[in-house]
């Protein structure tokens, strides 16, 4: 094209005087970009650690499952599969420390074999891995041994065996180590399990065989042809391919909840961008129509400034990428007991591209509307005269073009991160009230403001007043972003904060909190006794027996896992479902169809009336009157469903999803669980030791042990969302310094007036001080709202959680948000009161 | 070159329409020389912006170098100002982050010409500031300002050149220097020279003067 180098060179010649300012302005959307490249720099190295370390996700090619010991036909079929095998019982028991005579519910895995037969069992000695196997040692999780003060050498009691303490246990193949969890593992020498007395029939544990096929041997394919055999058996399986696409699928939510984060980070910071490129356009208007005057097509106008925004884009995508590159590195140290691979830390140049084309996109994209609007920049400015009344912008319908794709660019990322559209739609249109609140504020703001101005205020707080609504305002900028920037964490830090408040009215009140279970029987009496004798309450006691699922409607549950049509979920048909028999419905529980039967007369051949939860009828599939067969470990026990319930899951009690009514299950191998309160952690320690002396394969749970894992899980998970939400804290900083010195230029015409006029600094401080102070007050004060609705309205519709406000951190938000734009509004002013009122004068502003 | 017929420019304004032109009609040859006098307020700028092609008339016409410009786009009348226009005007106009060399090679870098260098480094010595080619315009004073923007405006070596008060914010002395750099290169190159002035005694240099009041030729 003719003279198109003219363009690249007068956009960086036009650039001298501001060069470093929009360099500083591009940092705004570095954080966004930071936050996309890391995330998906980790995502991709995640997958390239999956897949290279794929068979460690389970450390084995094959693992097959049992509630009960494999029978002898079982046993054939398994023999028949691998060269090397490996055997695990697992199961919850209390162990006791008696150096310190401690006590405390883990989870013990009795292990024979070679296992893992690839990756590594990594222990402190590293010997321990090894040492333990050949009989009376354990090994103990890193975090029990801590709790009790217990070292190697020691002795632990799990049962009736006592076990010198080998050594820590610090990773195994495919398990995440987390630093909480409610029962610890402890591995024992398969061989002294026997010793322990614990396993009794009814007893909960399962059974696994661990499987390495030859060398060579096609591991998908052998696979393949004995799930069928599997499924018939009613044995559960896990393979390396299975376990790739759980973690892949946990991960890709986890992934697309944060991308999103990263994404308002980038937005908040392309609205910056959009900003500082307004302001700059509107010192730009005099020589955009000069050039217009010598000649300048209106493209080549604009392509000059349009130039200058890409280069402020390249710059800031530059710079965020080499954040994210650098946070890239972090995120694995991080997530190193969350996630049960090492993860490597290489630089992914896909995602760093993509992060960076994605942030140049968005700051091209939110400088277009003032850009557009550049192209009306009429040559007659120059010769002063009034340019004629075109149609206003709001009637220009390439603006709203822009507006219309900018919107469009944005629902439909929001649409490729979500997991169902709904939530891309819901996403997206958050966000658009959320804006459109924002603006509503800012605009009725000005409006209000102008008609009914404090005409009687001192000077200075009426001339900061003025400030909002004059021309060229920064109102609804600053309005627009600190608002969007406050909602957005205070809606984090909220949502949070119900989650954990559910947990932690648990222990209030006279809720139930401990649990003792595995208790057989002929102990049920007994335990309930002895709990009573120490002056605690026996506030529930059920009944459990396991059982699986065998047929729905008269179809089996093997054909249904092999129908690839099938839609309830694998899980349900194959898990192992603990349930009870009661005449009586609980508080928990509410009876929402059907009729509820309490005890029946069984006699043989009669379909046992069943009441099923609703939430899992209706992922099964069936209503009222649908015949189900339990496998009741071994005895096929035909139903009807004769009533659905809902329960309150939240409650800390004994909830079932079937309930089968007394006289029919008396008889099944089972056990039972009480439920008390302890009144203090000491009760809770007195009751276990005793119970543990006593009946030794009865098992507690502490409910308050339970609310501290909860919490340092969520503290962990915080702690990314922490991370991402920095990036958008630092966006938002960046931004409100960058919408305050863009406006810079305007402020100190002004005040370099008042000072001509004969203002003192004080004076000029205190209007900037009663600008910024109402700005950030009403600002702040929109967010928060906008905030707590949302925070409430996750809690209700997708929590389905009880709300409750908690104000401090919405004062803090109010007071720190109006503090920051105020600290932040005279830093960037500074040297408007200070500078010589002539210096500005004859330089010009610029 | 610059053939003007019955021009009228009317803006509408809150209180009702505003007739600034009237019916102005002349005709100027290549190489003429001609003032526009009038107070402030007789529509002197905006008769210059419409005969320039800044401005759309109301009605009637504008014939620049045979070309009407009510016939063309916004960038038409753009390239025919690039190519046939120079201007310059009473505040100067100067691009501040421009050098003054920069400044007098806009036109030229515009059309793609490569020799707009040596060309802007020529003007500048003609006009008298050779020595103050990498200065920005606020380095500068106004009569050098306004040589700058004289150099400018010949740079492209234009058939017209459209001068809005280019004395006005000069003193005597450096008014006096500016008209006899316009003249000499309205001489040498043979330019249309259109002067928009209130002082008669800058009007009486040029070959007609066009006299303005209310909007209408008297």
């Amino acid at each position: 094209m003719r003279g198109s180098a003219f363009i690249p060179k007068m956009a960086w010649r036009d650039s001298r005087a501001s060069r470093w300012r929009l360099l500083l302005f591009s940092i705004s959307i570095t954080f966004g970009i930071a936050a996309l490249v890391a995330l998906g720099s980790f995502r991709r190295s995640l997958a390239q650690a999956i897949d290279e370390q794929a068979r460690t996700l389970i450390g084995a090619d094959l693992v097959v499952e049992s509630s009960r010991p494999f029978n002898r036909e079982q046993e054939a079929m398994l023999h028949s599969l691998g060269e090397a095998q490996a055997r695990e019982v697992r199961f919850r028991t209390m162990a006791v420390f008696p150096k310190s005579g401690g006590t405390r519910l883990v989870q013990v895995r009795a292990l024979g074999g070679g296992f893992p037969f690839y990756g590594k069992m990594e222990t402190l000695p590293s010997v321990a891995a090894q040492t333990f196997r050949s009989g009376g040692q354990a090994v103990l999780e890193e975090s029990v041994l801590f709790q009790f003060r217990a070292i190697a050498g020691d002795s632990v009691k799990i049962g009736d065996a006592v076990f010198a303490i080998a050594g820590a246990l610090k990773k195994m193949p495919g398990e995440a180590s987390p630093a909480a969890s409610f029962a610890p593992r402890v591995y024992i020498p398969l061989q002294n399990l026997a010793d322990t007395h614990l396993l009794k029939p009814g007893s909960v544990a399962r059974y696994l065989d661990f499987v390495r096929f030859p060398p060579g041997a096609n591991v998908n394919a052998t696979i393949a042809k004995i799930i069928p055999q599997l499924r018939r058996f009613g044995l559960e399986f896990e393979t390396v391919e299975k376990r790739k696409k759980d973690l892949g699928e946990i991960l890709d939510n986890l992934y697309r909840f944060l991308n999103l984060v990263g994404f308002i980070s980038l937005l908040l910071g392309a609205v910056g961008v959009a900003s500082a490129i307004q302001a700059h356009l509107q010192q730009k208007v005099e020589t955009a129509a000069i050039l217009r005057c010598l000649g300048a097509p209106v493209f080549r106008t604009v392509a000059i400034y349009l130039l200058q925004a890409m280069a402020m884009g390249l710059a800031g995508s530059i710079a965020g990428g080499a954040l994210g590159v650098a946070v890239q590195g972090i995120l694995p140290v991080v997530l190193r007991n969350v996630v049960p691979l090492s993860i490597p830390t290489a630089i992914a140049w896909q995602p760093l591209l993509r992060g960076m084309g994605i942030g140049l996109s968005i700051c091209v994209l939110f400088a277009l509307p003032p850009l557009v609007r550049f192209r009306r920049v009429s040559p007659l400015l120059i010769l002063r005269i009034p340019v004629e009344q075109e149609a206003s912008s709001r009637r220009d319908a390439v603006i709203w073009l822009a507006y219309i794709l900018i919107a469009a660019i944005i629902t439909s990322f929001a649409f490729s991160q979500a997991e169902r559209w709904t939530q891309g739609l819901i996403f997206a249109a958050g966000l658009g009230v959320a804006v459109g609140v924002l603006t509503a504020v800012a605009k009725l703001l000005i409006v209000l403001l102008r008609k009914f101005f404090p005409h009687r205020w001192s000077f200075v707080l009426r001339q900061g007043f003025a400030n909002l609504y004059r021309p060229n305002n920064r109102t609804l900028l600053l309005t627009l972003s600190l608002g969007l920037g406050t909602f957005l964490l205070l809606n984090l830090y909220l949502t949070r904060n119900v989650l954990l408040a559910q947990f932690r009215s648990v222990g209030a009140n006279n809720q139930p909190n401990i649990f003792l279970f595995d208790i057989q029987p002929d102990q049920k009496n007994a335990v309930a006794a002895l709990v009573r004798s120490l002056g605690l309450p026996v506030i529930q006691q059920a009944p459990i027996v396991t059982m699986r699922l065998a047929e729905i409607n008269g179809r089996k549950t093997a054909q249904m896992l092999a129908d690839p049509q099938r839609t309830i979920p694998e899980w349900e048909l194959e898990r192992e479902y603990r349930s009870t028999y009661r005449e009586q419905l609980t508080d928990t529980e509410k009876i929402t169809d059907g009729k509820w039967i309490g005890r029946i007369d069984s006699r043989a051949g009669d379909a046992v009336p069943i009441s099923v939860e609703r939430g899992i009828a209706k992922d099964l599939g069936v209503k009222i009157g649908d015949r189900l067969v339990f496998d009741v470990q071994g005895v096929l026990v035909a139903t009807r469903v004769a009533s659905l319930r809902s329960v309150d899951w939240k409650r800390f009690q004994t909830n079932f999803f079937i309930v089968f009514p007394a006289g029919v299950l008396e008889q099944a191998p089972g056990f039972n669980v009480l439920v008390s309160r302890v009144p203090t952690p000491e009760d809770s320690a007195r009751l276990q030791n005793v119970v543990v002396a006593k009946f030794p394969n009865v098992s507690a749970l502490d409910l308050t042990a339970v609310i501290q894992t909860v919490d340092a899980i969520l503290t962990k998970v915080a702690l990314v969302i922490r991370i991402m939400t920095l990036f958008t804290v630092g966006t938002g900083l960046i931004v409100l310094a960058s919408t305050i010195w863009s406006g810079r230029y305007q402020r100190l015409k002004e005040s370099v007036l008042l000072r001509t006029l004969g203002a003192t600094r004080l004076q000029i401080w205190k209007i900037l001080c009663a600008e910024y102070f109402f700005l950030g007050v009403l600002t702040s004060a929109t967010g928060i709202l906008l905030a707590i609705a949302a925070s409430w309205g996750l809690a209700i519709f997708v929590f389905k959680l009880t709300y409750a406000l908690s104000l401090w951190p919405a004062a803090a938000a109010a007071i720190l948000v109006t503090t920051l734009t105020v600290l932040v509004g005279l830093l960037t002013s500074y040297g408007v009161g200070k500078t010589p009122p002539l210096e500005i004068l004859r330089a010009g502003v610029e | 070159m610059l053939n003007v017929q019955k021009l009228t420019k009317i803006y509408a304004t809150s209180a009702g329409d505003l007739t600034v032109l009237k019916d102005v009609s002349f005709i100027l040859a290549q190489g003429a020389t001609c003032s526009i006098l009038g107070p402030s307020g007789s529509g002197k700028t905006t008769l210059l912006g419409l005969c320039a092609g800044l401005d759309r008339p109301s009605s009637g016409s504008v014939l620049l170098n045979g070309i009407a410009l009510d016939q063309l786009s916004e960038d038409g009348k753009a390239q025919v100002r690039n190519q046939s226009v120079g201007f310059v005007f009473q505040n100067f106009q100067l691009i501040p982050t421009l050098t003054a060399l920069e400044n007098v090679t806009v036109p030229m870098e515009l059309r793609g010409d490569r020799s707009a260098r040596s060309l802007g480094l020529g003007l500048l010595r003609r006009v008298g500031l050779a020595e103050r080619t990498v200065h920005y315009p606020a380095q500068l004073s106004g009569g050098e300002q306004q040589r700058v923007a004289l150099a400018r405006a010949f740079i492209n070596r234009p058939k017209i050149l459209f001068a809005d008060e280019p004395t006005g914010n000069l003193d005597a002395e450096t008014s006096q220097a500016i008209i006899e750099i316009m003249l000499d290169l309205n001489k040498t190159a043979g330019t249309t020279l259109v002067l928009v002035t209130h002082d008669p005694d800058v009007a009486r240099l040029t070959e007609r003067t066009i006299r303005l009041r209310n909007g209408q030729m008297i």
